[in-house]
């Protein structure tokens, strides 16, 4: 199994050294190798579990409650300005 | 006896009795942290104005230590990542508001490894935390700061997290009691998450009383997590009285005894254990799990997968770390988590993405989600003739740092714990015996059904009572 860990990292929005590329190459074949073996198993008309307890429309009160204050909520951002997160531009050609 | 080395049934007692107060409570833990943590490292941090300030406000709780991924407002909440240093919680988890309602207030911040991801507290990007029984020895983890405060009496009790053993295994490693509660009896709000369809917040105690305290305090519906249901919190300390093992069904599963790598000694423990209770009165029944030896495999994509995508809301924008090296929002993703994640939460978050893919996520997490549904049958099966499974809680006693340095060697430690896990049921840790080469603690592994904590309780109580070791003791 070849895992193409460039691609998988950019996926992820993760950067990674040549080193670490590497590394996590040798060792996630490993773990894959391992994880492999749940191809064994017959799964043929057996219903996935996506929960560790089945739960159906888990609804609450649909009432207004109180919130985060602005002020809170920004409280830990790395950068703001006024009451917004500050961040580099994203649009092409708009004005930061 | 020194009032660091209470449990939390004796702490509300002498406060009852108005022996001493929550202030001298808290006074006794930072002066025994102060003398005994530089070696051990089980605080990542300490507010102490802050627990003193709690305690005069509520003169009769008692202070629980709290790993380091439970949100307490105004306090840090690193999960012993880069990536969080300096963040400050705005709000209080539910556990937390739990907690102080029934008489508890958090008080100190515990190590863990990054983000839960590990067995030994090794992975911890901030801190070293060493077994308070051997400081050659790792905790255990991911909750190795809780399990070493216990262990090590720098706390009345603390609350950990257990995804596939998080709880269960360090509690083994340090002589505590530790109870993964079943998925969905305690709320997740305010909790880091690692893999969703896994994780419970629960106890890491001196005794099965001090669980069962804690248990009624934490578990319930809260409407901000919706996997609680609404179902009633029974009296689990009124549910011990009279706890025995006669008559008690105890489930032994063989696929759990032919284990490559199950430590002689841990083999020997358990063997006299299951000896123990027979002799008490518990009939023991052999029982299958069949599919056990693919739960590794299943618990290794499962929650890679869902730890790649709870992770993502790292990016460097609300909170958390941001690389001062990013050019556009692209490279400020990238960046910042490269800067503030540490290896093995890097490994999984690669592993999970690899395993979500287009082209994989059939075979991969499909499957694996369907091999769950197997392995959760298996114990359905089992709990029809048994109220409880025994079993090793860890293949080992406490290991060395650094000698599981492979990430996978390191993975499957967790092999008595994950199949639990994954089924979404209760179980605990109770101390059960130390090594006869290495003088280190060894638990044993209760499991009973989905919601079962009562019984669960009542059978580690009765196992307590006939052990011959008591938690935390002789520190």
């Amino acid at each position: 199994m070849k895992i193409d860990v460039a691609y998988v990292a950019e996926l992820a929005r993760l950067e990674l050294s040549e080193d670490e590329k590497n590394l996590f190459q040798s060792q996630l074949e490993d773990i894959v190798g391992y994880v492999e073996k749940i191809s064994e198993v017959d799964v043929e008309g057996i219903p996935p579990m996506m929960h560790g307890r089945e739960t159906v429309n888990a609804f609450r009160e649909d009432k207004v409650g109180s919130s985060l204050p602005v002020e809170a909520a920004l409280a830990n951002a790395p950068k703001r300005v006024g009451d917004e997160f500050l961040l580099p531009k994203i649009v092409e050609g708009a004005e930061s | 006896m020194e009032l660091y080395e209470l449990g939390v049934k004796q702490a509300l007692s002498g406060i009852a009795k108005g022996e001493f107060t929550s202030e001298d409570l808290v006074k006794a833990i930072i002066d025994r942290k102060n003398s005994a943590d530089g070696e051990i490292g089980a605080y990542l941090t300490f507010d102490e104005e802050h627990a003193l300030r709690l305690a005069r406000e509520n003169p009769t709780s008692v202070p629980i230590a709290i790993k380091d991924l439970i949100n307490v407002s105004g306090q840090p909440c690193t999960c012993a990542s880069k990536m969080l240093e300096g963040y400050v919680s705005p709000y209080d988890a539910t556990v937390i508001s739990n907690l102080k309602a029934a008489g508890f207030i958090p008080a100190g911040r515990v190590n863990m490894d990054e983000f839960a991801m590990g067995s030994s507290t090794e992975n911890s990007g901030l801190g070293v935390t060493r077994n308070p029984y051997d400081l050659s020895r790792v905790p255990g983890g991911s909750s190795g700061g809780s399990a070493a405060a216990v262990g090590g009496n720098l706390c009345i009790a603390s609350l950990g997290t257990d995804t596939g053993g998080s709880i269960r295994q360090p509690a083994s490693f340090c002589n505590c009691v530790g109870v993964k509660p079943s998925y969905g009896r305690v709320s997740r709000f305010g909790v880091t998450a690692f893999a969703s369809s896994l994780d419970q917040v629960g106890p890491l105690t001196k005794s099965v009383e001090d669980a069962a305290i804690l248990m009624k305090a934490l578990a319930g519906h809260d409407e901000r997590d919706g996997t609680t249901p609404r179902e009633s919190v029974p009296d689990y300390l009124a549910e011990l009285q009279g706890a025995s093992m006669k008559g008690v069904k105890i489930g032994i599963a063989k696929e759990y005894f032919n284990v490559a790598g199950l430590d002689p000694e841990v083999k020997r423990i358990t063997d006299s254990a299951i000896k123990m209770c027979e002799d008490a009165g518990a009939e023991i029944v052999e029982v299958s799990l069949p599919h056990t030896e693919y739960a590794m495999a299943v618990y290794y994509i499962i929650a890679p997968a869902e730890a790649s995508a709870n992770l993502a809301r790292f990016d460097g924008v609300r909170y958390g770390h941001r690389s001062e090296k990013a050019v556009d929002v692209f490279s400020l993703y990238c960046k910042s988590r490269a800067e503030g994640f540490g290896p093995e939460v890097k490994r999984r978050i690669i592993m999970g993405t690899y395993v979500l893919s287009s082209g994989y996520y059939d075979a991969y997490y499909g499957r694996a989600q369907k091999v769950r549904t197997l392995i959760k049958r298996d114990f359905d099966e089992a709990f029809t003739k048994v109220d409880a499974l025994l079993s090793p809680c860890a293949p080992t006693s406490a290991f060395a740092f650094g000698e599981k340095h492979d990430p996978l060697t390191m993975y499957l430690n967790d092999l008595y714990t994950i199949p639990s896990s994954l089924a979404g049921v209760c179980a605990s840790s109770v101390p059960a015996g130390f090594t006869a080469d290495t003088k280190m603690p060894v638990g044993v592994q209760f499991i009973c059904g989905g919601f079962e904590e009562a019984k669960l309780l009542r059978i580690s109580k009765a196992f307590e009572d006939i052990s011959p070791v008591k938690a935390a003791r002789g520190i």
